[in-house]
């Protein structure tokens, strides 16, 4: 079908306009049907941040807290760290069985989909409830909830990028009579190796922020330092923890970022 | 000697790719084949190694028929055929060197293979390679850092360390610019002869066909209309190849 470019951009400006009255809709349908007045929602948010501030302030007194929170941090972003590279090994061997190009066959394929895609879309709370039936409150309930979940997400984005960046290669080896095995080690892993790192790295930041809520369920980390402060209602070490958890997310993404640049 | 004898191939039912393809090609011709885009040309090439899999035909190097071949005799096949690429598919984090030499690949062990480990002779036939091509200052260097004439002239030495018989070359001057362009194809044009070796270039700038090939192969619609010596492409055969005028492309 052709259409004048006019027509056409007449066109494309009409859907654009609908898009966003569609949107407008569902958000005043939605405020509606939820009861949420738009005004004093506004007037809600620089009141709790108040709350929060004069709450939440560390005080001198926090200090003592410090080594507790130093401590329990660590072993949060331990476990952050560990579940994280064991989710890589898994994933990075998946993903050769199941991407389009290294694949095994077509049924496998869809069936790697199919399992990273489960592991993928249940959320990580529901993780976390369904192992605590079989492993209690333990560390081991946490790892097990962040490697799971990590999982699914780097199966999809591995098998991404091996279609994505190593095809060509891949092809060119397999050209010169090169087997299976040594195209796999020769073309694909050091041809995607930035790549996977880099999302190495974003899985392990992703996967301290996570941790903490992980920790919460569990009873294990900084998560549960912070439920304890908050429901004792010594907010000012919960603030603390709070502050020292950030501090710590930039910091890695700080530095993830510099091995970053290094390697790609 | 490489003898394609009515090759055919259709990626869907009742709309064949290629139709009863044959030609002969002697050690020592540069071939180019020529045609207009969705010819056949690549489904042509890659059927010679087997990396696209005909439907019926044969194709006989020295007299063995690659299409009949197991996992393990065509191994052996591939070693014999290298493949230059119109993106040089070279393992771009990797140095030169390390790319010329994954051409010895089909000759190791899938152990050796897999660690890279390359005996002394295969690292200084890479060494004289590159110097061949023109690389050797560049033997260390990522191949992320070189110019596209740069990584197709790694791409030719990684296929002439595989000692083959046929050199497969897919568009391999289509990303250059015509500097580039000509130095690729007068070096591969030189190996050819020194070599003894049989290289298929698929081109679509037919004043390089005619230049540097010494046979042409002509493709439309899938169906062989031109196999002759390339002094003999004229411009009658042009227009029905590709159904319109280019008299202005062979000036
Ligand atoms: N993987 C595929 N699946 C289905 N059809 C294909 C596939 N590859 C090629 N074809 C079809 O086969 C025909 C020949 O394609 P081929 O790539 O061999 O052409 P070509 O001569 O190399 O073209 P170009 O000059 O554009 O590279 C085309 O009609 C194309 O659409
Ligand atoms: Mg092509």
């Amino acid at each position: 079908m052709m259409q004048s470019p006019t027509k056409y951009l007449a066109h494309k400006g009409w859907h654009q306009t609908a898009v966003i009255a569609i949107i407008g809709g569902i958000y005043v349908f939605g405020s509606w049907a939820l009861d949420f007045n738009n005004l004093n929602g506004l007037i809600a948010v620089p009141k709790a941040f108040a709350w929060l501030g004069i709450n939440f302030k560390p005080t001198a007194n926090s200090m003592t807290y410090l080594p507790r929170i130093w401590q329990k941090l660590i072993q949060t972003v331990l476990l952050a760290i560990s579940s994280t590279v064991v989710a890589a090994f898994v994933a990075i061997f998946v993903a050769l069985l199941g991407s389009k190009v290294t694949g095994v066959n077509a049924f496998v394929q869809t069936i790697v989909r199919g399992i990273a895609s489960f592991f993928r879309n249940i959320p990580l709370v529901a993780w976390s409830m369904i192992l605590l039936f079989a492993f209690k409150q333990s560390d081991f309930t946490g790892f097990l909830a962040l490697l799971l979940m990590s999982v699914g997400y780097l199966i999809r984005a591995f098998m991404e990028i091996i279609e994505d960046e190593a095809s060509e290669t891949m092809l060119a080896l397999k050209a010169t009579g090169a087997s299976y095995f040594q195209v796999i080690f020769q073309a694909v892993l050091p041809q995607i190796l930035p790549s996977i790192l880099s999302w190495i790295l974003y899985m392990i930041e992703n996967n301290v922020r996570d941790a903490t809520l992980v920790g919460i369920l569990t009873g294990t980390g900084i998560g549960f330092i912070f439920d304890i402060y908050y429901k004792s209602f010594r907010f000012d070490a919960a603030g603390m923890t709070v502050l020292a958890i950030i501090i710590v997310v930039i910091a890695l993404e700080t530095i993830s970022n510099q091995i970053r640049r290094v390697i790609l | 000697m490489l003898e394609v004898k009515n090759l055919q191939k259709s990626y869907e039912k009742d709309r064949p790719a290629l139709t009863d393809i044959s030609f002969d090609i002697k050690p020592g011709t540069f071939v180019a084949i020529i045609g207009p885009s969705g010819a056949g040309k690549t489904t042509i090439l890659r059927s010679l190694n087997q990396l696209i899999k005909d439907d019926d035909g044969q194709i006989l190097l020295d007299g063995d028929d690659i299409r009949t071949a197991n996992k393990t005799q065509l191994r052996k096949f591939r070693r014999q055929i290298g493949m230059v690429f119109q993106n040089y598919n070279l393992v771009e984090r990797l140095t030169v060197i390390e790319n010329v030499l994954h051409g010895r690949l089909g000759y190791k062990s899938t152990l050796a293979g897999v660690f890279g480990r390359y005996t002394q002779e295969e690292k200084e036939e890479a060494m004289s390679l590159l110097k061949k091509v023109g690389l050797e200052n560049f033997a260390l260097k990522r191949c992320s850092e070189l110019s596209g004439g740069q990584k197709q002239r790694v791409g030719i030495a990684r296929s002439l360390i595989q000692h083959p018989k046929v050199i497969l070359c897919d568009e391999p001057i289509a990303s250059l610019d015509p500097a580039s362009a000509q130095n690729v194809m007068e070096l591969l044009k030189d190996l050819t002869e020194e070599y003894n070796l049989i290289c298929i270039a698929n081109l679509h700038q037919i004043n390089m066909a005619k230049k540097y090939a010494d046979q042409i192969i002509g493709i439309r619609k899938g169906k062989l209309v031109f196999d002759e010596s390339s002094d003999l492409l004229s411009e009658d055969i042009l227009r029905t190849l590709y159904d319109q005028d280019i008299t202005e492309e062979l000036e």
